[in-house]
């Protein structure tokens, strides 16, 4: 059926004469849901950076008290003058070092190997690598301090040094270092890369190195910098072997002077802020390409 | 079964290839089962067969990236079968794209080069000419993530070409491009191949680029190797009713045979060797060995008309309510609408029949 068209079906008839649209009941809805939404984003934004920005607030508060209300930087000029701060700086940063370099020797080298050639077993290297989540950092010193005895009774000053650490942290980074490479090597056909390079001539060790770990350096890096953030907030381990790591060395300088060792805490971490945004930022191959794909065919 | 070559049409410089009774087992699975092939020196072997036949298996033992269970491989006489996949000097190209993502297309065509101690001049310059050969002279500079999938697959054969392999291996390398790119690098992999004459196995699962490439055509079922012959011969005369079905369009139509020939739809077509009979027996006969004309009140219908471009493919119903598929230059097709009733007679190509069931 036709007929003449009514006015509200369109709009109410204007003043003037023209046709006003009639607003839908509810449009005013999705902008107030809007206005809900973002001041929620709002809100909990501010939430989750007073949790994570209080704490550290508090310790600059603290760290820069003078004496009758001033303030000043006194406690960050005595860092310097206890010794075993920076011996301790020093000695987290060589086990950092050393915590990557191991991490990347044993573990790329057998995922890669584990995806190419025993993707079967790929469940297992998994599972034993998620292993040391499950196992209390105290359960894993109890088991390993004969180990540490016997080192630093028989293997001298190289049995002794606070370096050998780094074989327990290369554990207990491996849960955190198999996800960030495991995701690095989800993103490329490591298998058929592996097979090209292998068909025009490549060992297995040049394949890794110059086809495979190129096109995996986002997760190596993020293992990488995942392995010096927990270097240097290892305490328990570090503390129930006695050696003198950062954090050891921050903690029972608390004991002597908190100014000082508040001070050190809020500079460590200052500190490895930056480190890690130096790597993550300036590292080989931290940039993204943002080229994109020629669809169409040469003309032949 | 054992398959020896006539070697290709036009003279070659590839090396022989033989695969000789060779066995693969994964599990319970039998993925070569005594495969035998000779390939001539600068002949293109396309293997053919649905998925699981043990064609790529094939093709990765050559290439020596999957290892044998029995048997030996011989390249240019030389037992290849231990040899590893980086000594074996095969250019292959695989199905999936395998450009080195963090290096150019002249870096990734001159890999194998650098590999085998070439100079830096040496390398650009070879690059660029096997780029060119492939028609991506100005390409160079660019990554994979910068090219089409076709430019890709190019540069892959490049990649293959510019360390002058013994073998060519060809992994299904058209199956992720589209149709069009498809057939104009399926022609483009044909002329590099007879322009530089390396002995290349192509294995693919799509008959038409077997048929179109090959020098032979080997086709493979459950591990063996069913028949390898010309394409031509291979569609006329196939050796097993699993390369009747196979290869090309069939209608299953019921005969009955004796003394070498079977009476299908009131014609006698001769029976190849190894035919089924005497007796009801199912004979495969082509689309265009069909033949339909309107008449009226025959006993047959057309049910469907597809038009191909130059040709379609009609379905006609036979009186017993079987089904037959004819295929009719185009311009025939205008006159068998649905409904028209049509004569049905078929062409007396010689037909390998099986036992009817």
């Amino acid at each position: 059926m036709s007929g003449p068209s009514t006015a509200s079906s369109l709009g109410a008839a204007a003043p003037g004469g023209g046709a006003l649209i009639e607003r839908p009941r509810g449009a005013g809805r999705p902008r107030r849901r809007s206005r809900l939404q973002t001041s929620g984003r709002i809100a909990i934004l501010v939430l989750v950076f007073g949790y994570l920005v209080l704490p550290l607030f508090a310790m600059l508060e603290f760290s820069t008290r003078g004496d009758y209300g001033s303030r000043d930087l006194s406690s960050y000029a005595a860092i310097f003058d206890y010794p075993d701060v920076v011996d301790g700086i020093v000695t987290s940063l060589q086990i950092a070092v050393l915590t990557v370099f191991g991490m990347l020797l044993l573990l790329v080298p057998t995922m890669v190997w584990t995806v190419v050639r025993v993707p079967r077993m790929r469940r297992v290297v998994e599972f034993l690598c998620l292993l040391p989540l499950a196992i209390p950092a105290i359960v894993i010193v109890v088991g390993i301090a004969p180990i540490y005895r016997f080192m630093g009774q028989n293997l001298g000053a190289v049995g002794a040094s606070p370096l050998t650490l780094a074989f327990i942290d290369i554990i207990l980074v491996l849960p955190y270092a198999y996800r960030a490479i495991d995701s690095g090597l989800r993103t490329v056909d490591v298998a058929t890369l592996a097979d090209a390079a292998r068909s025009l001539g490549a060992s297995w060790p040049r394949t890794i190195l110059q086809v495979i770990v190129p096109n995996i350096r986002g997760g190596i890096l993020s293992a990488s910098v995942l392995a010096v953030a927990l270097v240097l907030g290892e305490y328990t381990i570090s503390s129930l072997l006695s050696f003198h790591t950062l954090q050891v060395v921050i903690y029972l300088l608390g004991k002597r002077d908190p100014f000082v060792s508040v001070a050190v805490s809020l500079a460590a971490l200052v500190f490895a802020f930056i480190l890690l945004y130096v790597i993550t930022r300036f590292a080989p191959g931290a940039g993204e390409r943002t080229d994109r794909a020629v669809e169409e065919e040469p003309a032949s | 079964m054992t398959a020896t070559s006539t070697g290709p049409a036009t003279p070659r410089n590839g090396v022989a290839v033989q695969f000789q009774d060779m066995h693969r087992w994964y599990g319970p699975v039998h993925a070569l089962d005594g495969l035998s092939i000779d390939i001539a020196p600068g002949e293109l072997v396309a293997l053919l067969g649905p998925s699981g036949c043990g064609k790529t298996t094939a093709l990765r033992a050559l290439g020596g990236l999957d290892d044998v269970d029995a048997g030996r491989i011989l390249v240019d006489g030389k037992d290849m079968t231990r040899v590893p996949a980086n000594k074996r000097n095969m250019g292959i190209v695989f199905q999936a794209y395998s450009l080195f993502p963090n290096m150019t297309a002249g870096d990734n065509v001159a890999y194998g080069l650098r590999l085998r101690g070439a100079g830096k001049e040496e390398r650009q310059k070879r690059a660029a000419e096997t780029l060119d050969l492939v028609g991506l002279g100005g390409y160079a500079n660019r990554y994979p993530h910068q090219m089409s999938g076709g430019q890709q697959q190019r540069v892959a054969l490049a990649r293959a070409l510019a360390i002058r392999p013994q073998v060519l291996l060809l992994d299904e390398p058209l199956s992720a491009l589209d149709a069009k790119v498809r057939r104009q690098l399926r022609e483009e992999i044909r002329r590099i191949q007879i322009s530089v004459g390396t002995t290349t196995l192509f294995v693919t699962h799509d008959q038409e680029e077997a048929l179109a490439l090959g020098d032979r055509v080997g086709v493979m079922s459950a591990g063996r190797l069913e028949q390898i012959a010309t394409p031509a011969e291979l569609y006329d005369r196939p050796a097993t009713a699993f390369v009747a079905e196979f290869v090309g369009l069939t209608n299953r139509l019921k005969g009955v045979a004796g003394d070498g020939i079977v009476e299908v739809l009131g014609t006698r077509v001769p029976l190849l060797a190894g035919s089924a009979g005497p007796g009801p027996v199912t004979a495969p006969v082509r689309p265009e060995a069909v033949r339909i004309a309107p008449e009226d009140g025959a006993p047959a219908h057309v049910l469907a008309v597809s038009f191909l471009g130059s040709l379609g493919r009609v379905q006609v119903g036979l009186p017993g309510g079987d089904l037959v598929v004819a295929q009719v230059p185009a311009t025939d097709v205008v006159q068998l609408t649905p409904g028209t009733a049509v004569r049905v007679t078929v062409l007396p190509a010689p037909v390998f029949a099986t036992a009817a069931a």
